[in-house]
């Protein structure tokens, strides 16, 4: 401990500032961890079970950069953040990546200087009601007391719908989502809003679940993604072409059942043969090992698995793939060629 | 001449009191039923408790222990309401130690009831004085035992005190007073800061005893509260004494800066501390520092407590009659003498109160680090509900943690009011 506050002295004096010349591709080797940014609690989407294992949709993208990275998907140190500490603590260093279900926007992007390496999520703000109210469009919430998040993008989405629908609502702000469940549950507000994911998280959850529906109107774009910050693309791509290598694999049939077999020697697919390593450099252009997107596989198979694992139907939370469908089949997940 | 109608010679039984007086009926009608109005107020209080538990232990006495689910808590619980203590038969090592390691549990459980052998001869004087020596050793101890790392680390900063301690015992007769007191502050930290890293590196290579390192990021739970809580309470009572002095000093520059330093501090709420030790040094030192998370907010709060502690021994200090300073100047004792021997057992006493208090608060402060993303109970109870298994479990969890805080506050808030008994000299 003594070390650390003799390195922290050190560091305050301003003695130290060439720590990170080096690209971060190489730091974390060196450092032998990946440092990786999750939520301190979002159902399917990252939580530690009982064991103290960081479990989840997120953490998936996070153990798959580090087996790619690191060949060992157990080398990530996850720091959890909260809402309020997620930007700075990527933005000071202290996480290499963010996967915490972050919607990517517009000034996040370029006003705070972090680069979105993709979307592994495309959600959009929902509401749920109490099926006794009667409701069955968003539209006809006119006048409705409706529990929110403060802080999030979902106020500002919600306070726009009601703007451009010419309606009234009376706002109850909440800090968590479990305080809104209890909210919501206990009758203080008619509808709560977040995105639809977490709603149906949410419902799942009800005694009565038959008794709550979530309206058809999703009023929001939310993708989420995993983040980086500007300024070392080599990184970025590392990122960026792990979650699409996770993408792709669902597209071209790899799973984790078979990655091994495909991947030991080349197949009659060139594009399989180029992404598992057995064809083309694309691992060393990227400054990795041939078989890095193997390994990226093999931790939890591809996205459509790692999708039924965590959040899918089979699951608790039960969602539909919907958006999350593979571009060939109606979805919005589409990875770019592997060439 | 006297008519004497009766004389008794023999004395009477001793006999029992009235049966109304005694026993468990004697203490209702005392304390319960002693007026109308008192027995007014009796019955509605009886009458309310009544309410309160009969709406309270159905659904906490519930058979749901095994459960590993909510589901399955609403099924074993069949449309009845309860509780779904499930969640704390799955959680509660957890809620405990946070993501220590298991197989070393017993270094946090070793560290906390070392904690009480090292307290109880500071508290009860009936005890050896030779405890005392552990007492000294125990900060040091304590810090290696959670973290672990090489034993030359804890016996470096032990030596820096050491140090401090001779250069100022040198220094005294060879250069005076003021210049021990500045070398005793100068020494141990040139020692900290700059050698003692290369020379902890050199034995560790020589003699490698070592315990296997645990990383800060798996504190967590009670363990980190108490953590964060004990070394702030410890580490703040001295630094609050010498503040306390410090603001009723002659020397300008001394007065000054302690003023300054509590009334900023005290200005300031605690979570903005918090917010600075997370987010903004992050952002002031140089990118891939590692300068320990827990250690920043151990810091703040140790800082925060102080301030509190230097106003509550300064008020301690205050209620001292002047008689007791002057007193101690007319026996020839210099400034150090009189504080140990005079002022501070006198102030302190007075301020026990004060002080208790004080740590009660920093001890539930500690839960605000949640909120920059340490998972202390209330933060672990966001991660425990994530699982979707104990999504919607709320008042259980809650309350476990209630109930564990109660049982710590409500302790130590036993403890000052046995030492003011204990320490009672009869003043009033």
């Amino acid at each position: 401990m003594n070390k650390t506050v003799f390195v922290g002295v050190v560091a305050l004096a301003g003695m130290s500032a060439s720590v990170a010349a080096a690209g971060l591709v190489d730091e974390v080797k060196t450092r032998g961890k990946l440092n990786c940014g999750v939520a301190t609690g979002v159902p399917g989407f990252a939580a530690p079970d009982a064991n103290g294992e960081w479990q989840g949709f997120d953490v998936a993208v996070c153990r798959a950069v580090a087996a790619a990275v690191l060949d060992d998907p157990t080398a990530v140190e996850f720091v959890p953040t909260t809402g309020k500490t997620r930007f700075t603590a990527l933005a000071s260093g202290e996480i290499d990546m963010l996967a915490r279900n972050t919607t990517w926007t517009f000034s996040r992007d370029v006003d705070l200087k972090f680069d979105f390496v993709g979307v592994n999520y495309y959600d959009g703000q929902g509401f749920l009601v109490r099926k006794d109210l009667g409701v069955s469009s968003a539209k006809e919430l006119d006048g409705a007391t409706i529990c929110i998040q403060t802080g999030t993008t979902t106020e500002l989405n919600l306070a726009d719908f009601f703007r451009i629908n010419n309606m009234s609502y009376e706002p109850v702000p909440i800090e968590t989502n479990a305080e809104g469940q209890q909210q919501y549950l206990a009758g203080a507000c008619d509808s709560y809003t977040t995105d639809a994911s977490g709603l149906a998280a949410t419902r799942a959850t009800f005694e009565d679940a038959a008794e709550h529906v979530i309206l058809p109107e999703i009023i929001s774009k939310e993708p989420l993604g995993p983040l980086v910050r500007h300024g070392d693309n080599e990184w970025a791509d590392v990122v960026r072409w792990t979650l699409n290598a996770l993408i792709a694999a669902e597209e071209l049939g790899v799973t984790s059942a078979n990655v091994a077999e495909l991947a030991a020697a080349p197949g009659n697919n060139p594009e399989i043969n180029r992404l598992l390593g057995t064809e083309g450099t694309l691992g060393e252009m990227l400054g990795l090992p041939a078989d890095w997107a193997v390994k990226a596989i093999s931790v939890a198979g591809n996205y459509g698995e790692i999708f039924e694992k965590n959040i899918g139907e089979t699951t608790p939370i039960g969602l539909a793939r919907g958006l999350n469908a593979q571009w060939t089949s109606g979805g919005l997940l589409y990875a770019p060629p592997f060439r | 001449m006297v008519d004497i109608h009766f004389v008794r010679k023999s004395m009477i039984e001793e006999q029992e009191p009235p049966a109304a007086t005694t026993g468990v009926a004697g203490w209702i009608r005392e304390n319960l039923f002693s007026s109308p109005l008192n027995a007014v107020l009796s019955i509605l209080s009886i009458g309310f408790i009544v309410y309160v538990l009969s709406a309270l232990l159905p659904w906490a006495i519930s058979p749901t222990w095994a459960a590993t689910s909510l589901g399955e808590c609403r099924e074993i619980l069949a449309g009845h309401e309860g509780a779904c203590w499930g969640v704390i038969r799955e959680r509660w090592l957890q809620l405990l130690f946070g993501f220590y390691p298991k197989e070393l549990y017993w270094r946090v459980v070793l560290d906390f009831a070392l904690l009480i052998v090292a307290v109880a001869p500071v508290l009860f004087t009936g005890l050896p004085r030779k405890m005392l020596y552990f007492s000294a050793i125990y900060p040091f101890l304590m810090p290696w035992l959670l973290w672990g790392g090489s034993v030359w680390n804890p016996i470096a900063a032990a030596l820096g005190f050491v140090l401090g301690y001779f250069a100022h015992k040198l220094a005294k007769p060879a250069l005076g007073g003021l210049a021990a007191v500045i070398l005793a502050f100068v020494v141990p930290i040139i020692w900290w800061m700059v050698l003692s890293g290369p020379v902890v590196d050199a034995l560790g290579s020589v003699l490698p005893l070592a315990m296997e390192t645990v990383q800060s990021r798996n504190f967590g739970g009670f363990m980190l509260s108490i953590t964060i809580g004990v070394v702030a309470i410890a580490i703040s009572l001295p630094i609050g004494i010498l503040l306390a002095l410090g603001r009723q000093s002659n020397l300008f520059i001394v007065r000054s800066l302690s003023v300054g330093f509590i009334e900023f501090i005290r200005g300031v709420p605690l979570i903005t501390l918090l917010f600075v030790a997370s987010t903004l040094l992050n952002i002031f030192m140089p990118p891939g520092t590692d300068f320990d998370i827990i250690l920043r907010v151990i810091i703040m709060v140790t800082l925060f407590a102080s301030a509190y502690m230097a106003e509550v021994v300064r008020g301690g200090l205050a209620a001292l009659p002047k008689g007791q300073y002057e007193a101690a100047d007319a026996l020839g004792l210099d400034f150090w003498m009189s504080q140990r021997l005079i002022i501070m057992p006198q102030a302190l006493k007075i301020s026990i109160p004060g002080i208790v208090s004080t740590f009660i608060g920093v001890f539930k402060d500690t839960t605000l680090v949640s909120i920059i993303g340490l998972l202390d109970p209330i933060g672990l109870s966001t991660s425990i509900r994530a699982d979707q298994a104990w999504n919607g479990v709320v008042w259980e969890l809650y309350g476990f943690i209630a109930l564990m805080f109660f049982i710590f506050c409500f302790s130590m808030s036993r403890y000052s009011m046995f030492l003011e008994r204990k320490l009672q000299t009869g003043h009033r």
